[in-house]
């Protein structure tokens, strides 16, 4: 299948916009909004392809964060070797929890995905090594590769970038693929997919696991940004954000999380200095969108064009 | 529906990028006031810090000596990866030159790393553990108000001396709470008290009711709160519904603020006992502040924390005017140089640990016959010097002290 | 043993809001994750009731359901409605969407110390029985949540009314065909779930701290609780109310930092091996 040119063009804007960035904003706000738009790029894969909505998926984001912190600061790995670490963290807790929780389905899916999650936030809590409700602190940047100084800011950006764009091809590859044809099959119509010949639930747990690899792979990145792992990564309000950004962006679209992600970390920027409007903000972007936007700024966009986005 | 989708993003990529092209030249010495707006911790200091910085720089007369001192704020939701974003930006794009507060002993210590690699100011009045002037000490940071130690000693070391000397903990399950239950068990083994038991809780707990069965059970005549906020007055409430102060066990607040005795109200707060550095109805020059305070912040009286960030604020202006300069390391060295003196905690001095020094009130809570009205809260036990309030310089293990 | 009683008594505070929640979903199939908000906003018509008409307690017993049962009718039929139509999801989010929004303006405006409320004098005081004293307004709370929890169940599996109801959810169309008006059953429904959360908040209010964040994290226990008993069976969500409360209780004296996560640990468990719940229907 080879690649529709709009969406080429999509993606080389995306880029040009990305690699631009940083010097006209505040590059340790475009990396967090990068960090944000991997994850939600990889949860995005969950619901919008398979069609299972994970309210647990912060313990990914937050275990990664915790993994690759600990690596660079007590063990004193690089950060690539850090990142790498924490990524497979995530990847474990994803084969783990996917395969108990894969059976489920619908509003179960989500409870028990949400049960897992307070576990492992309750094991955070209580573990010596994550510092409880300090977290683990001043986590060194280090050299990437032995050769890039991460403490720059310029440097440390155009890592993330690349790790991010990485994450997203992988995203988008797995979607437009045999293995993603099978997936759509399978949310459209279980029973008539297994009629086919094909294991949904090995799917299924092969899509959470990817979905939770990357989401590690976000927050194993994004805990060498901010030299710091906390409870909040961890938290399962942070799994109700990143459903927030998808939505907002556009469930199932290829760049919605992207967009979703930029818009929702941008909003609680502008925001901070208003404390509790930002939830205000939230619950209404919420609401209008299953109300009225379902289908997202991307999904609309989409639709405008008449081209899938 | 599809324009509405457009102007949203549009409008949206706007507003993300419009904080951070908001330069402000220098020659502005910018402040920035980081606490906890909105949730647990937002009564003790939130909005009324942001007001005492203000009533700071007008008293200190910035305008006449024509200097451009401005204050910005935030809200750091009790997170140290929000506390720290918001640190970075403040001082990597906004030039803020100092910040101040800080309550939540986590962020605290995030900010504390934050500012010292960045050479700029950190004024810390809300945060409470002890290891801002010890393990963690650094020459950006100045401790002002209060610590864990500081209360410790204070409540735990009175206590014992009247006969509270068997003890049992409720512990907020976090550094702060582990910290103050630390720190108050071996004031009161070395007084020569006792512990009989302890119990961690997750912090917010809601229901205390099992917790307290236990201390009931233990027979303890002191049931100590290693908590704040929220927490403290919850289990203060619980414990009045449970007969705990009649079956003759008493409470010892460890951390306890007047917003606290406010919220519950004399009836269940009286006769608790605890140690701050400041209260509004000690003398004329803290009554009239407390007026003015008031006035601005939705008649809540000033805490200990809201009048820290009011000395800590004008003596970091007097030094930055005696330095005609505002480099965060510098001005922290000249803050130690000077002696401090202002209207809400008197004459005092800076420690090369970063640990502002004055004295320690033992105050109890009024019973409702005793008050003429509201905010008319507490009745002074003792005073502590501040040689004796605070913990031995050389017992912190502060690398920036020379042995 | 005290620590049993302690355990039935926050019990039937799960009790009283999964019932609401399992009502909701049993009849509805909506998904409401605004309960927590909807406690919360009991409570509060509880100390404004007190603070602005000086109605007691025992008036807002009466008062706080109806308001916010008023409350829960009108977002129904303006929002909620159209949703039926799409998957069980929307209505989750959308009610989760609701929540923020509520406890953002009510934190807004009254931050988070919580408010006081006191309990009412004629249930002051306490009983000493011996291994614990135990005050009367606790003991109130359980009987009270008891009465209205069988009551609640009695009228929706053995009345008339109740089997409507159940009819309705299973099939409308055909329900709508005798005659029974089934969307003005299905908004009362609603309303009647979200006014059993208020009452609880107001149940609440004495003891608990009536703040804006009362009902957040007891959401998702509450979840729990009712996807444990079984998504659609009321006595599955009341006895496991109940019973998770004991064994919370129980974890809060040998292992209290575990006392939030025990019941999470039960339901994966409780989930692995019996997917519908414990009385659940399979559906």
């Amino acid at each position: 299948m080879s690649t529709p040119v709009h969406q080429l063009v999509a993606f080389g804007v995306m880029v040009a916009v990305l690699v631009l960035a940083p010097f006209f904003v505040y590059p340790v706000f475009l990396m967090k909004a990068l960090c944000f738009a991997l994850f939600a790029c990889a949860f995005n894969l969950l619901i919008g392809y398979v069609g299972l909505l994970s309210f647990g998926h912060a313990v990914f984001l937050g275990g990664a964060g915790y993994g690759s912190a600990h690596a660079a600061k007590v063990w004193g790995f690089s950060p690539e070797a850090a990142i790498l670490f924490g990524t497979l963290v995530a990847a474990a807790l994803g084969v783990v929890i996917g395969a108990l929780t894969i059976r489920s389905r619908g509003i179960y899916f989500a409870n028990i995905t949400l049960a897992f999650a307070q576990m492992v936030y309750f094991f955070a809590v209580q573990a010596k090594f994550t510092g409880g409700e300090d977290g683990i602190q001043s986590v060194p940047r280090g050299v990437f590769l032995g050769v890039l100084d991460l403490r720059r800011p310029l440097t440390m950006y155009f890592v993330v970038l690349a790790i991010f764009l990485l994450g997203f091809l992988i995203v988008y590859r797995a979607i437009h693929s045999p293995f993603g044809q099978v997936l759509k099959a399978i949310r459209e119509n279980e029973p008539r997919a297994t009629s086919l010949g094909y294991r949904a639930e090995h799917y299924k747990l092969i899509a959470f696991a990817l979905s939770a690899t990357l989401s590690g792979l976000a927050g194993a990145t994004k805990a060498i940004v901010f030299q710091l792992a906390s409870l909040t990564d961890v938290h399962w309000t942070m799994s109700g954000e990143v459903v927030l950004m998808t939505l907002l962006g556009g469930l199932g679209t290829v760049f919605g999380p992207v967009v979703g992600a930029f818009i929702m970390i941008g909003l609680e920027n502008y925001l901070a200095t208003l404390g509790a409007w930002v939830t205000i903000v939230q619950g209404v972007i919420f609401v209008v969108c299953v109300l009225i936007f379902r289908r997202g700024v991307v999904g609309e966009l989409g639709r405008l064009l008449r081209r899938p986005l | 529906m599809k324009v509405l989708g457009i102007a949203t993003l549009v409008a949206a990529l706007a507003v993300a990028a419009v904080p951070v092209h908001a330069q402000v030249s220098d020659g502005v010495i910018k402040i920035g006031v980081l606490n906890d707006q909105s949730s647990l911790y937002a009564d003790l200091a939130g909005q009324g810090s942001v007001v005492a910085a203000r009533m700071a720089v007008e008293d200190f007369g910035a305008d006449k000596k024509g200097m451009k001192v401005e204050i910005v704020s935030a809200d750091h939701q009790n997170k140290p990866d929000v506390g720290s974003s918001i640190a970075r930006q403040w001082l990597d794009v906004d030039k803020v030159d100092v910040i101040v507060d800080v309550p939540n002993s986590g962020v605290a210590l995030a900010l504390n790393q934050i500012v010292r690699e960045k050479g700029k100011a950190l004024l810390i009045s809300g945060a409470a553990t002890a290891d801002l002037t010890g393990k963690a000490c650094s020459p950006n940071t100045i401790h002002w108000t209060y610590d864990t130690w500081a209360l410790a000693n204070g409540t735990g070391n009175a206590i014992v001396k009247t006969g509270g000397d068997t003890w049992f903990f409720l512990t907020a399950d976090y550094a702060f709470g582990h910290a103050l239950e630390r720190d108050t068990e071996a004031v009161v083994v070395k007084a020569g008290g006792k512990v009989l038991g302890k119990v961690r809780h997750p912090l917010n707990t809601q229901d205390f009711s099992s917790f307290l069965l236990q201390a009931q059970a233990s027979k303890a005549k002191i049931i100590g709160l290693a908590n704040a906020g929220g927490d403290t007055t919850n289990a203060i409430k619980q414990a009045a519904e449970f007969g705990i102060v009649k079956g003759g066990q008493n409470l010892a607040g460890l951390l306890v603020f007047i917003t606290d005795v406010h919220a519950l109200g004399l009836d269940k707060a009286q006769g608790l006992i605890m140690t701050e550095t400041f209260y509004w109805d000690m003398n004329d020059k803290t009554r009239a502040f407390a007026k003015k305070f008031a006035e601005r912040n939705r008649q809540i009286h000033p805490t200990m924390i809201h009048a820290g960030v009011y000395s800590a604020t004008l003596h970091y202006l007097k030094a930055v005017e005696a330095l005609k300069g505002d480099d965060g390391t510098k001005v922290i060295a000249k803050m130690k140089e000077m002696p401090t003196d202002d209207p809400l905690f008197g004459k005092g001095t800076i420690r090369a640990d970063g640990r502002k020094v004055h004295p320690a009130y033992l105050f109890e809570v009024k019973k409702p016959s005793e008050s003429k009205g509201p905010w008319d809260y507490y009745k002074l036990r003792s005073t502590i010097p501040g040689e004796q309030a605070f913990r031995p310089i050389d017992q912190g293990d502060c690398p920036l002290v020379k042995k | 043993m005290g620590q049993l009683l302690i355990g039935l008594i926050n019990g039937a505070f799960y009790a009283m809001l999964s019932l609401g929640l399992a009502v909701i979903f049993g009849l509805l199939n909506i998904i409401n994750f605004a309960h927590g908000a909807q406690y919360m906003l009991g409570a509060f018509v509880a100390y404004f009731a007190l603070q602005w008409a000086g109605l007691g307690y025992w008036g807002s017993l009466l008062l706080a359901p109806i308001a916010v049962g008023l409350f829960g009718i009108v977002l129904e039929r303006a929002m909620l409605k159209r949703l039926y139509h799409l998957d069980h999801l929307y209505g989750l989010l959308l009610t989760f969407g609701i929540a923020l929004i509520v406890q953002g303006v009510f934190r807004h405006e009254y931050g988070s110390s919580g408010l006081p409320y006191g309990i009412p004098s004629q249930l002051s005081g306490g009983y000493n029985l011996g291994f614990m004293f135990l005050p009367t307004y606790r003991a109130w709370v359980i009987v009270f949540s008891l009465a209205v929890c069988l009551a609640t169940w009695y009228v929706i599996e053995r009345t008339r009314l109740g089997s409507y109801l159940r009819a309705a959810t299973e099939n409308p169309a055909l329900v709508q065909a005798f005659g029974i008006n089934v969307p003005r059953m299905i908004t009362l429904t609603y309303g009647f779930g979200v006014a059993l959360a208020a009452l609880a908040g107001v149940l609440a209010a004495p003891i608990y701290q009536v703040n804006p964040l009362m009902g957040a994290d007891l959401i998702i226990v509450v979840f729990a609780v009712v996807v444990i008993g079984g998504l659609g069976s009321i006595m599955g969500s009341i006895v496991t109310g109940f019973a998770l409360g004991v064994v919370e209780g129980f974890t809060k004296f040998f292992y209290p930092e575990a006392s939030n996560t025990v019941i999470f640990v039960s339901m994966a468990v409780v989930l692995l091996f019996r997917p519908s719940g414990l009385f659940g229907r399979v559906t």
